[in-house]
């Protein structure tokens, strides 16, 4: 068994009155990837965004519960959200590069925290991860231009390239292939299999398949509980739980 | 079944009658609207246009009767000149147009022909051309208001002699100047440098242009920075509760107060309570500022919820702080929506009237502004004083100065297209 990376306790998320997770606990091995599925609205959106702890931003969410992250507690008053979220990147659902140039998307995350000194150093950190997302080859000859220019499929792998330049340990991917047609699908999950050499990797989807590809182990959410977490093969061939074995085979979501 | 092809035939005949009915009525509205537009533009523009140029008579000055010897001059400093007493030798020299004139009247009438600031005119050239003059030297001295409104065909000759105020034998000496070829029209170039005057002939907008520049200029310096940051504090950092959903209201209700009252204001506190020098364009500025503020907030903070949430994500996903990802990726997207409100704001600044005349910069100012602290008048407010004159010269100019103000309200309404359609961000 691998070494264990992100540990949740008895999490739960209050958005103002309405609870949106009850008592979820699951832990995420390193250098795995993880995959979360269920229908929509029940909780594993929120559950990734308290990883990284995004949902700070929402003014009425409210978080219990305890998160570790290689044994230290992210909620404790003395993390910093910034740092923590240095070494948590995210890839959302909708490619959302900044309207700047393909250059200036990768390099700002390691300016602003001054991972790099010097131009060349910065320069060395833009081409390893858009290398490392497997889209230099594609962009090396226009570098400067629009970030907002690429394709779809491009623009998300992009984003994949922010979130690795200020290298983090783990990368949380919130749908990241859902509004992307299935070429640049595929694309992005042979980039996983080869970005969890180096990261931990959480991975929200809405395709049952694509999470049987990707993972290794595999949650199962429904109405805000956390139903059922296993090895992949597990979940998909012998469910322990009925409403797993209903959704995976489609009865309902 | 051939009847309800026929039903559906008047039915879709009846729905396209509409449509062209409709077009018809926003075609009528629009044409309406816009023939008020070429009416104003057409009356403003044909009473105006003649301002631009005036008229000036050619009068050969003869120096030597001034001095013995005329390269002397190019020893006299500009104060010596100043000391030249001039006044009797400039009106002979306009006397030589008509030598056979005798009577002290007659001269008198034709001394009238001409501004009321012949001398200096005449030392003015003196003094720029001191070093090179010549023994009689031809001057183009400016007419007086009622022979330039002759010369331009705006002053009705055929009225009786007293209900006039140029007489008749003026009227004959301008009509013999013409005959010879020594009357002619220039660009009205002092009319754009110069201060205003009681002579209409003599009064420019350079004053009121310099004046509404300052004002311009304060509103921009406090009302920008003001502006942009209270709307950054209020969309992106301000927690939403009843506070600030009061304070937005107020926002909104400070854009509809009536401009006068803030006129009042700033009589009561910024000249009153804080002793501002009244008339400036500071204390202009600054009373325009608070017009202009809701206007430039309301605008910002539009543009910045304009700005997609992904990208604050974005930002924020890479560790920068809340600040850094307003800063560096909101706030430039939101930019160019901000910079056209502020500069749609600065235009409404510039056509404001009302507060300035409370604050006291209604004043008739002869001098040109040199800093915003100098007493000044404004364009709109120039175009209050001089259309209550009589004088056919400030009707003319009256118009001519809101062809300016409309010129640089269109120039700024320009700049604000185009700052949008260059720096939008394209998606």
């Amino acid at each position: 068994m691998k070494s264990i990376k992100i540990k949740a306790d008895n999490l739960n998320v209050y958005y103002g009155e309405k609870q949106a997770l009850f008592d979820v606990s699951m832990y995420m091995e390193e250098k795995q990837v993880t995959a979360l599925i269920g229908p929509s609205g029940c909780g594993k959106s929120t559950f990734i965004r308290c990883l990284n702890r995004m949902n700070d931003v929402i003014d009425i969410c409210k978080v219990q519960g305890k998160i570790e992250i290689d044994g230290n507690d992210i909620y404790a008053p003395d993390m910093q959200v910034e740092q923590l979220r240095e070494r948590v990147g995210m890839v959302f659902q909708k490619p959302n590069p900044f309207p700047k140039s393909i250059f200036e998307n990768v390099a700002y995350g390691p300016r602003i925290h001054g991972i790099a000194e010097h131009k060349s150093d910065l320069e060395e950190i833009v081409v390893t991860s858009l290398k490392k997302a497997a889209l230099f080859d594609e962009v090396k000859d226009r570098l400067y231009d629009a970030g907002t220019g690429l394709s779809g499929g491009q623009q998300q792998r992009l984003c994949i390239a922010r979130a690795i330049s200020v290298n983090p340990d783990i990368i949380l991917m919130d749908e990241p292939c859902s509004a992307l047609d299935p070429i640049a699908t595929a694309r992005i999950e042979e980039l996983m299999g080869d970005l969890k050499t180096e990261y931990t990797i959480i991975i929200v989807t809405h395709s049952m398949q694509q999470a049987a590809r990707v993972s290794s182990r595999t949650g199962f959410f429904h109405l805000g509980k956390l139903v059922e977490v296993d090895k992949t093969e597990t979940i998909f061939s012998n469910p322990s739980d009925q409403r797993t074995q209903d959704y995976i085979t489609g009865r309902f979501g | 079944m051939t009847d309800r092809i026929e039903q559906r035939i008047n039915s879709l005949n009846k729905r396209l009658n509409s449509e062209k009915r409709f077009r018809i009525y926003c075609i009528g509205a629009m044409s309406f609207a816009l023939a008020w537009v070429l009416i104003l533009f057409l009356n403003i523009f044909s009473s105006g246009y003649s301002a631009f140029y005036r008229t000036v008579i050619q009068v050969d000055v003869p120096f030597l009767n001034l001095i013995e010897d005329t390269t002397q001059f190019s020893e006299m400093s500009s104060e010596d000149i100043n000391n030249l007493s001039m006044y009797s030798f400039s009106k002979k020299a306009i006397y030589r147009l008509f030598p056979d004139i005798e009577e002290k009247k007659d001269k008198k009438m034709l001394i009238r022909l001409f501004s009321i600031e012949f001398e200096q005119e005449i030392r003015e050239f003196l003094k720029s051309n001191k070093s090179n003059i010549n023994e009689t030297e031809t001057i183009y001295l400016t007419a007086s208001d009622d022979v330039d409104q002759v010369n331009k065909g705006n002053y009705p000759r055929d009225l009786d002699e007293d209900k006039r105020r140029i007489k008749d034998i003026q009227l004959l000496f301008f009509d013999d100047l013409v005959d010879r070829g020594l009357v002619s029209y220039e660009f009205n170039l002092p009319f754009l440098m110069r201060g205003d005057s009681r002579e209409p002939e003599l009064a420019g907008v350079g004053g009121s242009i310099v004046g509404s520049l300052f004002t311009i200029l304060v509103v921009l310096i406090l009302s920008f920075p003001i502006g942009i940051f209270a709307a950054i504090y209020l969309e992106e950092f301000a927690p939403k509760n009843k506070v600030t959903d009061f304070i937005e209201i107020n926002i909104n209700n400070l854009a509809a107060v009536p401009s006068i009252v803030f006129g009042l204001l700033g009589l009561g506190i910024i000249l009153n309570t804080f002793g501002l020098p009244r008339s400036t364009p500071l204390v202009g500025g600054i009373v325009l500022s608070l017009m202009t503020l809701p206007t430039i907030i309301i605008a910002t903070r539009a543009s910045l919820r304009a700005v997609p949430p992904s990208i604050r994500e974005g930002a924020l996903a890479v560790g920068a702080t809340k600040m850094q990802a307003v800063m560096h990726h909101v706030v430039p997207v939101a930019m160019p929506g901000a910079l056209t409100g502020t500069i749609i704001g600065l235009a409404q600044a510039l056509g404001e009237t009302a507060p300035l005349l409370l604050i006291g910069m209604v004043a008739f100012v002869v001098d040109v502004p040199q800093t915003p602290l100098d007493a000044s008048a404004s364009l709109p407010v120039q175009v209050y004083l001089w259309s209550e004159s009589a004088e056919r010269g400030y009707v003319e100019k009256t118009s001519a100065t809101i062809m300016m103000l409309l010129g640089f309200l269109i120039l700024m309404n320009l700049a604000a297209v185009l700052i949008r359609r260059k720096f939008e961000t394209k998606w």
